[in-house]
């Protein structure tokens, strides 16, 4: 028998869930004000989430879902881009839309149930949350088509989740991305779950990243949970598609140590010894100790911090709580640019 | 000037728009090397390059929501679905995300693309390839759906939907692509959207179509007009948005209306202009609005389908019977 082809799925990391090293730090990870800055970045995430779950309970939010356990893979990916790089996220990606100039405003706009969510003052081209899953995927490899085209040195960055690759759109993306040889990195963001559903029950492939094998191109295993490993092999998969050298995947691999969303009740499905291991790799407590121990940082920098994140988190609710109703009549002027005239009497009965 | 068909027009307003707006792209199966199944993108490849004339890999969905995230930056592209019956895979896009996106970002992203796909019956093709599924369209709050019935309406028309800075489902009638030539200037001048097309003038009945059904409705006006019956004649060319008051205005002159659509009757576009005038003109009606439409079976394949479609025949008969209707 002949062998005509032979594939490889690399497994990185570099910070182990103690926080000790295993491996030589790439070069940004030696420079303690980056690492820093993104170990900021997930506690301000999870202050948020915790916010946000605790407005919904207490009725001034809608169906929420959390990132928690999971702000090491969006932190990364909002680090690794550049402002003119266009992001395509899931609906747990609060970490690099933080980053990117979405605000948390603007957020919780949105799962209030507010269109003008997804307005973006500050960020003009990066896709809001889709609800359909893996439907981001194509939308992703049309906007980096564009880039193609006009022969812009520009990057797509789209995530999902590990349900999300078993629908159709994310094979025809990775496809196209392939035999196209876009500026995409496809980032999964695979905790493991799909609602109740578990990983194993999605797919009987070894790995999610070797699914970028079919499409004619790299994937690889990351640990989700280290953030070092997430940032390291976003900036290479981002420089070799800047490079016009082509698409990559990376599966980080973390867990959704929440709810899938404010109504799920995962008890139903989780077993406790699992998540009370998964509790112990999660990614903000080993960054911290590692950059104790080298002491980068300390319990007095800790208390500062989780004091600024509160008061961030305190004047976004306030913008959030004092957005004044939108029109009704906004429901008819975003449909087209210039409303039919068919349209004219129905909305008559929403104007006041 | 020389005369051309209408998927000649087709390709010519196509042409002409990609050498006005380098931001025109075309996608589809087989469009770019072999210039269409219909030739309808014939000579676009050798004219503006492979940059611009894309042949994708084949999968429908990706075509629609490829063309959304290039519309999205700008880009104004023009897929083609090879068939009406293989759009369907890329529904989920069109509906959940094409017709919503300036609506969803609130203006920030807006989604200037045309879908076009070949569509209907009597070419004798095999299954799915003989599709009237308009209406599915035409529901979807967001969208626009054009369907062409002459070479100048189609070159018009695609110039229009193309610069239309929302999506537009562009649906070409296979059995007319080379039915008529008409003399069609390439001069660049667009025809507008949301507007009827009175094409014929009269004073006795109006007969509301679109796409094929145009021909079949044009013959039985003639033939009446020789039994002295003056039959209005409605292309409506955009079901989405009605141009409602070309068909009210026609409907109040004549008080009396037939529509005629190749698609299933239930719940086709006809129910919809039906309805609008019972709401909005009962009483200057004079007999019931009546229906000769596709029955509400699957098409037949090949051998049965000419017993499906409504012809000049079965409109004349629905004539007769609206105008010697004794309330
Ligand atoms: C096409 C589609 N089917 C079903 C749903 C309902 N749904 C929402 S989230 C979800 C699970 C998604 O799991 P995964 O992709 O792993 O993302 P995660 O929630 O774990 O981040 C399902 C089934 C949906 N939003 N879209
Ligand atoms: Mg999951």
């Amino acid at each position: 028998m002949t062998i005509v082809a032979k594939f490889e799925i690399p497994y990185l990391r570099f910070l182990d869930s103690e926080g000790k090293i295993n491996k030589p730090l790439p070069h940004f990870a030696k420079n303690s004000r980056d690492l820093i800055s993104l170990y900021r970045t997930m506690v301000l995430t999870r202050t948020f989430d915790a916010k946000a779950i605790n407005l919904q309970r207490t009725g001034k939010l809608g169906t929420y879902p959390s990132s928690l356990g999971q702000e090491a893979i969006s932190t990364a990916i909002g680090a690794a881009m550049q402002p003119n790089d266009v992001f395509c996220p899931a609906y747990r990606e609060y970490a690099a839309q933080l980053q990117r100039g979405v605000t948390m405003a603007e957020i919780l706009a949105y799962w209030s149930g507010d269109e003008r969510g997804n307005q973006f003052a500050a960020n003009p081209e990066d896709l809001p949350i889709y609800v359909p899953l893996a439907t981001q995927c194509l939308h992703a490899a049309g906007i980096a088509s564009a880039f193609k085209l006009r022969n812009q040195p520009r990057v797509v960055i789209v995530v999902c989740g590990d349900g999300a690759t078993s629908r159709g759109d994310f094979y025809e993306a990775i496809n196209l991305a392939g035999v196209w040889q876009l500026p995409i990195v496809f980032v999964v963001n695979n905790n493991q779950w799909a609602i109740s559903v578990p990983r194993t029950a999605q797919t009987n492939a070894a790995t999610l990243a070797q699914k970028a094998i079919a499409g004619g191109f790299a994937g690889e295993q990351v640990d989700g949970n280290d953030v070092i490993a997430v940032k390291y092999a976003l900036d290479n998969a981002i420089a070799k598609a800047r490079a016009g050298s082509g698409p990559s995947l990376i599966e980080a691999i973390t867990y959704r140590l929440c709810d899938h969303t404010t109504a799920d009740d995962a008890k139903r499905y989780w077993d406790p010894q699992t998540v009370e291991q998964a509790w112990q790799e999660e990614p903000i407590k080993r960054l911290r100790q590692y950059l104790i121990k080298n002491k980068h940082w300390d319990e007095t920098q800790e208390a500062h911090l989780q004091v600024e994140c509160n008061q961030q988190i305190e004047q976004a609710v306030t913008e959030y709580m004092n957005l004044p109703p939108a029109k009704l009549t906004d429901m008819f002027d975003y449909l087209y640019a210039s409303l039919p005239a068919i349209y004219l009497e129905q909305r008559r009965e929403v104007e006041i | 000037m020389s005369e051309i068909t209408l998927v000649e027009a087709v390709n010519q307003a196509l042409a002409y728009e990609m050498q006005a707006d380098d931001n025109v792209v075309l996608l589809g199966e087989d469009i770019a090397k072999n210039g269409g199944v219909f030739r309808s993108t014939v000579g676009l490849l050798e004219r503006f390059g492979p940059q611009r004339v894309l042949d994708t890999p084949l999968a429908e969905s990706m075509i629609a929501g490829v063309s959304i995230g290039m519309a999205m930056q700008g880009l104004k592209p023009v897929a083609e679905f090879q068939f009406m019956g293989f759009m369907y895979a890329g529904m989920e896009h069109i509906i959940s995300h094409a017709s919503r996106i300036r609506n969803r970002t609130r203006g920030r992203l807006t989604c200037p693309l045309v879908f076009r796909t070949p569509y209907g019956a009597g070419i004798h093709a095999p299954e799915h390839h003989s599709e009237s599924t308009e209406a599915l369209f035409a529901h979807i709050p967001g969208l626009r759906v054009v369907i062409p019935s002459s070479p100048v309406r189609a070159y018009g028309l695609l110039l229009a939907a193309i610069r239309d800075p929302d999506p537009v489902i562009f649906l070409e009638p296979t059995r007319i692509y080379r039915l008529v030539k008409q003399t069609v200037p390439d001069n660049g001048q667009a025809l507008p959207l949301d507007k009827c097309f009175v094409l014929r003038e009269g004073s006795d009945i109006t007969l509301v179509t679109w796409g094929n059904m145009v021909y079949e409705t044009l013959k039985a006006a003639g033939q009446l007009a020789e039994q002295n019956i003056q039959a209005e004649v409605i292309d409506v060319a955009t079901i989405k948005p009605l141009d409602m008051q070309t068909i009210l205005a026609s409907v109040e002159k004549t008080g009396r209306c037939v529509i005629i659509h190749e698609a299933a009757r239930t719940c086709g576009v006809g129910a919809e202009i039906a309805a609008q005038l019972a709401e909005r003109c009962l009483l200057c009606l004079m007999a019931p609005v009546k229906r000769v439409t596709g029955y509400d079976t699957i098409v037949p394949y090949a051998k049965m389908e000419k017993h499906y479609l409504p012809t000049a025949e079965k409109i004349i008969k629905a004539v007769e019977d609206v105008l010697s209707y004794e309330g």
